[in-house]
């Protein structure tokens, strides 16, 4: 990519931010029930009057029109001010970065073990095309993407928490033992997915000129393989990778509610779950970010991997 | 329609595919003849009983039968993923449709935001829309089609785009054709096999992703039975009632994969390269 072109990628981020801020922003304001009375009982079932819910209005700017809200919340977002948390009783940016570590080792571990499964199992099954492996492998991606991952989530935590009581059925914390089902989990989901993208790519060039060409000047079926066709055909993994770890970052949200991980998606599911839309508007925007920047990153990576574009350059 | 028909008769494994998937219709349809209790009927004095002759699949909290409760469930959930479908497709397909054939504004101002759609992780929206505006299936259907419409718009437009460009359309604007015949008489016959296969083999997909909005909260609400949100009952008692989270999940399990099966072999029937490609 050329400097202009990442110029006009970092434009398109903030645009898209701008949006996704505008819409969750009038979601928040159609939203049925009356925040503001919630804000101040906090959940308990208590009496509020009416002058408490004007002066809080007034002291969140609620009573300015719509507009006028949405400029005012954008002009603190840009400052790095997106709100007070109600739930969480801090900062929304504090409540973020709380969230962070267990959300970046969760996908990182999960994504780690996902490749260690799905590249070899991958690259044997188009090597060894029509072999049982292959068609073990073939069966194994098929219903690994009819599964939901929260069923699946659920039923190793019932075999292997409860039944066999190898790892503890209440999470919350960050550590090895809590961390290895939610990663197995998000792993076997996504292997489906990329045991068949590996396969198939290794398939493909594996019927490039280029192969009947080395096979022809006599190299040996290794070099071929490692040498010539899996830098091929692994490349293009980067950029699923990138979406991958992009939703994995905000979208386990539900693989981490089954498991009490304490990452962003459960936070996101709990702020709106207590109708927090500071937090909410916070979670979706950063989520937002996270996802864009990363995809920003697979594309600059190539820059630098691709032989091609690195001579282009 | 005349290749479904053919398809049926020809290729055995769409032929038994098809079969199932009727069978999954008719049961959910047949529910309430199939089914031996009322799926909301709660006897206390029945709660959390393993499954036995009387109860196949066990009772819950509340006494009700889960046999019961999953027949009725699929009648919510088969309901909601097909509607979901239903308007993903139609919004997708219209939307993606108008702006290839129209092109200019009406295509930037399309595009740019679908392009906003598309960079950005979908399920977090739809859980932030469906969740903001609370639970419901009708929410949850709405949530999920404002962040799925996007892949049937891009694949719509750009199949138009070709279309457009091919001679039987500009003999039909030479003949005076006016835009909305071409576009249904010319247009949408071509895109249509395309777009109905990208449907079908979504309706898995779809089906997981409503049940796990669900199975948050942010969908069906209790005591509707339907799976995802059975699943969120029965998670509380995975102790001592596992069976309330083994039969639902299996029911979306089968009925995935049912779906997909159908999906890749509907594709293989309507093969679309035989159809558009100029």
């Amino acid at each position: 990519m050329t400097n202009k072109q990442i110029a006009s990628r970092l434009g398109q981020i903030v645009l898209v931010l701008l949006g996704i801020s505008f819409i969750t922003f009038c979601l928040i304001m159609l939203a049925p029930g009356d925040v503001v009375r919630q804000m101040i009982a906090g959940g308990e079932d208590i009496v509020v009057s009416q002058a408490e819910i004007e002066a809080l209005k007034k002291e969140l700017g609620l009573d300015q029109p719509f507009f006028m809200q949405y400029l005012s919340w954008l002009g603190r977002a840009i400052t790095g001010n997106l709100g007070v948390s109600f739930m969480m009783k801090m900062p929304v940016t504090e409540a973020l970065w709380e969230r962070m570590p267990g959300t970046i080792i969760l996908s990182v571990t999960s994504t780690i073990l996902m490749l260690l499964f799905s590249i070899p199992a991958g690259i044997y099954s188009a090597v060894h095309r029509g072999s049982w492996f292959d068609n073990i492998v073939r069966g194994w991606t098929f219903l690994g993407v009819s599964v939901p991952g929260f069923w699946m989530g659920l039923m190793l935590l019932f075999v292997f928490g409860l039944k066999l009581d190898l790892v503890p059925i209440v999470g919350g914390d960050i550590g090895i033992d809590t961390l290895i089902l939610p990663a197995v989990t998000l792993a076997i989901n996504m292997s489906s997915k990329y045991t068949r993208q590996v396969r198939t790519a290794v398939l493909e060039e594996l019927h490039q000129d280029y192969v009947v060409g080395a096979r022809a000047r006599g190299m040996s079926e290794s070099h071929i393989l490692w040498k010539e066709v899996l830098p091929n055909a692994l490349l293009p993994l980067i950029t699923l990778l990138g979406l991958s770890l992009g939703n994995l970052l905000g979208g386990a949200a539900v693989v981490e509610t089954v498991f009490s991980w304490p990452g962003l998606g459960r936070l996101a599911i709990e702020a709106i779950t207590y109708r927090d839309f500071q937090l909410v508007q916070g979670v979706v925007i950063w989520i937002a970010l996270m996802y864009m920047v990363i995809n920003l990153c697979v594309d600059l990576s190539y820059n630098y991997l691709d032989p091609r574009l690195r001579k282009a350059r | 329609m005349e290749t479904i028909i053919k398809g049926l008769k020809t290729n055995r494994s769409f032929a038994i595919t098809t079969g199932l998937v009727l069978f999954l219709l008719a049961i959910a349809a047949l529910a309430p003849v199939l089914a031996p209790y009322d799926p909301t009927f709660a006897n206390m004095s029945d709660a959390y009983m393993d499954p036995s002759g009387s109860h196949l699949f066990g009772t819950d909290k509340l006494g009700r039968d889960c046999f019961s409760r999953v027949l009725y469930g699929g009648r919510s959930s088969l309901t909601g993923v097909l509607c979901l479908v239903f308007c993903v497709f139609a919004v997708g397909t219209t939307l993606g449709v108008l702006s290839g054939y129209f092109g200019g504004k009406v295509d930037i101002i399309i595009m740019r935001f679908s392009d906003m759609m598309i960079s950005f992780p979908g399920m977090i929206l739809a859980i932030a829309v469906a969740g903001v505006m609370g639970g419901s299936l009708l929410n949850a259907i709405i949530a999920l089609t404002i962040v799925s419409w996007t892949k049937y718009a891009r694949l719509a437009r750009s199949m138009v785009m070709k279309i457009k460009r091919r001679d039987f359309v500009d003999a039909a604007i030479v003949n005076g054709g006016t835009s909305s015949h071409i576009l249904w008489t010319h247009i949408l016959p071509n895109i249509l096999p395309m777009m109905v296969i990208t449907a079908a083999s979504d309706i898995g997909g779809l089906m997981m992703e409503l049940a796990g909005l669900s199975f948050l909260g942010f969908g069906a609400q209790p005591p509707a039975p339907e799976w995802g949100l059975m699943l969120n009952e029965g998670r509380q008692q995975l102790q001592t009632a596992p069976w309330l989270m083994i039969f639902p999940g299996l029911a979306i399990f089968v009925t995935v994969v049912i779906f997909n099966l159908w999906g890749d072999n509907l594709r293989d029937v309507l093969d679309p390269r035989n159809d558009v490609e100029d």
